[in-house]
C-alpha cells in the first residue's frame, strides 16, 4: 500500500552498468506527489536508463527503487505488474502498436485493465485525444502520424488510465519547434488536471524550465545538482554551470 | 580473433541462450493459465500457423512419401519383397520424416515469421510499451503462440502423415505396380498405434520447443532492422538444429518409455 506521506517514487543509491561502461554511479531521488521533476544532461548521460529503472522496464546493478512505497527492484515482472498500472510511460519513439489505430492504441489499456463498456472507453478516449488536440483520428494509424502527432497520442495512451505519476521520456525530442512548443504546452496544461506528478526526462532547457518545479541535472552517472528551476539557475556547481551554458559533454 | 577467443565467446553465447531459453520456458510455465479473453488470441494462433503451414507441409509430405516408396521399392525388389514397401514408407513416415519434415519446414516458417513479428515490436519499443501499460506480455504473446503450436503442430503431422501414406500408394501402384490393396493391408498389419502416437508425440515437442525458440529469438532482438534480420535467419537454422537433436532424444525416450 502508498504510504501517503511519503514519496511516490523513490531511488536509492542506484547503480547500473552495461558490460564495462558505468551508466549510474550512485543516483537517488525522491519524488513527492504534485511535483514534476525534469532530469536533464548530455546525450548519453543515462536520463533515459534511469527513466526505464525508475519504472523497472530495466534492473539496476544495486540500490532500492520504490513506486507508491513498494519496492520493485528485486520483484518478478509479474509482480510489478499491479504498480506498473498506477503509472504511464510515455516513449521517446511513442512505441505506438503499428497494427492497431490511433483510437484502439488509446482504448488499449482499458480493454485491457478494466471492465467498461464500449460507450465509456468511446467517450474517454475522444476525451484524451481531445486533450492532446487529436480530436478525429481515431481511424487512422500510426505509420500516417507525423512525429509530433505520435508523441501526442502516445501521451494520451500513458494518462488514459489516469496515472498517479508519469514518466515522459524526451517528449520534445526530434520535433520541429512548433511541434516541441505544442507538446510543452500540454504537458504544461496537464499539470493542473490529469498528470501532477512527473518525471521528465529532457535536454531541453526552456521546456524543462516550462514545466518543472524540480530539476536534476546528471553528470558521469551521478546527480550534479537537485533543486528548483531557479535554484539550478543560480547554482554555482562548475558541471551545472556548463550544462547550462552548453558546453557539458559526457565522454 | 584467436581460434581460443572465438571458441571462448562463442561459448559464452551459448550458455547465455541455453540459460535466457529455459528461463523463458519457465516463464512460460508459470503464466500459462490465461484470461478467457485471451483465448481468442489462441484461436488467431492456431488460425495464423495452420495456414501458414498447411500447403507447405502436404507438399513436402506427398513428395517425401512418394520418393521413398520409390527409393524402397526398388531397393526391394532385388530381395523380391517389392510388395512390403507399403509398411516401410508408414513405418518411415509416422515414425519419423512426417513429425520431424513437417517441423524442420513448418517450424523454420512459422518461428521466423513469430521471430519477425516480435523482433519488430521488440526493436520499436512496442514490448516495453506493453509492459509499462502494466501487461503480462508473457501471457499476451508467448503463452497463445506456444499454446496454439501445441495444438496445431500433431494436426497438421496427423495429415502430413496421411498425405505421404497416400504418395507411398500412388508410386507403389502406378509406377511399380504393387496392389493398392496389399499396399493398405501390409501397413494395417505391420504398423500399429504406438507407431502413429510416438510420431505425434514428437510434433507436440517439436511445436512446444520452435515456438520457444522463435518467441526467445524475437525478445532478444537488438540492433534495429539489422538485428532483426539476424534474428530472423538465426531462428531457421536453429530451428532445425534443435528439431534434429531433440528427435534422437525424444527417440530414445519413447522408445524406453512404450516399446
Amino acid at each position: 500500500m502508498t504510504d501517503a506521506s511519503g514519496p511516490l517514487v523513490e531511488l536509492r543509491d542506484v547503480r547500473k552498468s552495461f558490460e564495462q561502461k558505468e551508466v549510474l554511479r550512485g543516483v537517488s531521488l525522491a519524488l513527492r506527489k504534485g511535483t514534476t521533476l525534469a532530469v536533464m544532461g548530455g546525450s548519453g548521460a543515462g536520463k533515459t536508463v534511469l527513466l526505464r529503472i525508475t519504472n523497472g522496464l530495466i534492473r539496476a546493478d544495486s540500490g532500492q527503487v520504490s513506486l507508491f512505497g513498494t519496492r520493485i527492484d528485486r520483484m518478478r515482472e509479474e509482480g510489478m505488474l499491479a504498480v506498473r498500472k498506477r503509472t504511464g510511460f510515455v516513449f521517446q519513439g511513442a512505441a505506438l502498436f503499428d497494427s492497431l489505430s490511433v483510437f484502439e492504441n488509446v482504448a488499449y489499456p482499458l480493454r485491457e485493465h478494466t471492465r467498461m463498456p464500449l460507450g465509456e472507453i468511446t467517450d474517454r478516449v475522444h476525451r484524451f485525444l481531445s486533450l492532446v488536440g487529436m480530436p478525429g483520428t481515431d481511424e487512422l494509424l500510426p505509420a500516417e502520424l507525423s512525429g509530433g502527432m505520435r508523441k501526442r497520442v502516445g501521451i494520451a495512451r500513458a494518462l488514459v488510465m489516469e496515472p498517479e505519476v508519469v514518466f515522459f521520456d524526451e517528449p520534445t525530442a526530434g520535433l520541429d519547434p512548433t511541434n516541441a512548443r505544442l507538446v510543452a504546452e500540454l504537458m504544461a496544461s496537464l499539470r493542473s488536471g490529469v498528470c501532477d506528478t512527473a518525471i521528465v526526462v529532457t535536454h531541453d532547457i526552456e521546456f524543462a524550465n516550462m514545466i518543472a518545479d524540480q530539476m536534476a541535472i546528471l553528470h558521469h552517472g551521478r546527480f550534479a545538482d537537485v533543486g528548483t528551476p531557479a535554484q539550478i539557475r543560480a547554482s554555482a556547481n562548475a558541471d551545472v554551470r556548463r550544462f547550462l551554458a552548453g558546453e557539458l559533454r559526457e565522454d | 580473433m584467436s581460434v581460443l577467443a572465438y571458441a571462448r565467446r562463442h561459448g559464452r553465447e551459448s550458455v547465455a541462450w541455453y540459460g535466457g531459453l529455459g528461463l523463458l520456458a519457465l516463464r512460460v510455465g508459470r503464466n500459462l493459465r490465461l484470461p478467457p479473453s485471451y483465448l481468442v488470441i489462441v484461436a488467431q494462433e492456431i488460425d495464423l500457423i495452420g495456414v501458414r503451414s498447411l500447403v507447405v507441409a502436404l507438399t513436402a509430405s506427398l513428395f517425401t512419401g512418394m520418393v521413398l516408396a520409390l527409393q524402397t521399392a526398388v531397393n526391394m525388389a532385388r530381395f523380391g519383397a517389392e510388395n512390403y514397401v507399403g509398411p516401410v514408407v508408414a513405418l518411415s513416415i509416422l515414425r519419423e520424416l512426417g513429425p520431424v519434415l513437417t517441423a524442420i519446414l513448418v517450424g523454420g516458417k512459422v518461428a521466423s515469421g513469430i521471430t519477425a513479428e516480435l523482433g519488430s515490436m521488440k526493436v520499436t519499443e512496442q514490448i516495453d510499451a506493453l509492459r509499462s501499460l502494466g501487461v503480462n506480455y508473457v501471457k499476451k504473446l508467448i503463452v497463445p503462440r506456444i499454446l496454439a503450436a501445441l495444438i496445431v503442430f500433431p494436426l497438421v503431422t496427423t495429415m502430413a502423415d496421411a498425405v505421404g501414406l497416400v504418395g507411398g500408394m500412388l508410386v507403389a501402384v502406378f509406377d511399380r505396380n504393387v496392389d493398392a490393396y496389399l499396399y493398405w493391408n501390409t501397413i494395417s498389419y505391420w504398423v500399429v498405434m504406438k507407431d502413429f502416437l510416438s510420431g505425434l508425440g514428437k510434433s507436440v515437442a517439436f511445436g512446444g520447443l520452435i515456438t520457444l525458440i522463435g518467441c526467445y529469438n524475437g525478445l532478444e532482438t537488438e540492433g534495429g532492422t539489422e538485428g532483426l534480420g539476424h534474428s530472423t535467419t538465426s531462428t531457421v537454422v536453429q530451428v532445425a538444429m534443435a528439431v534434429i537433436i531433440s528427435d534422437f532424444f525424444l527417440t530414445k525416450l519413447f522408445l524406453l518409455l512404450f516399446w
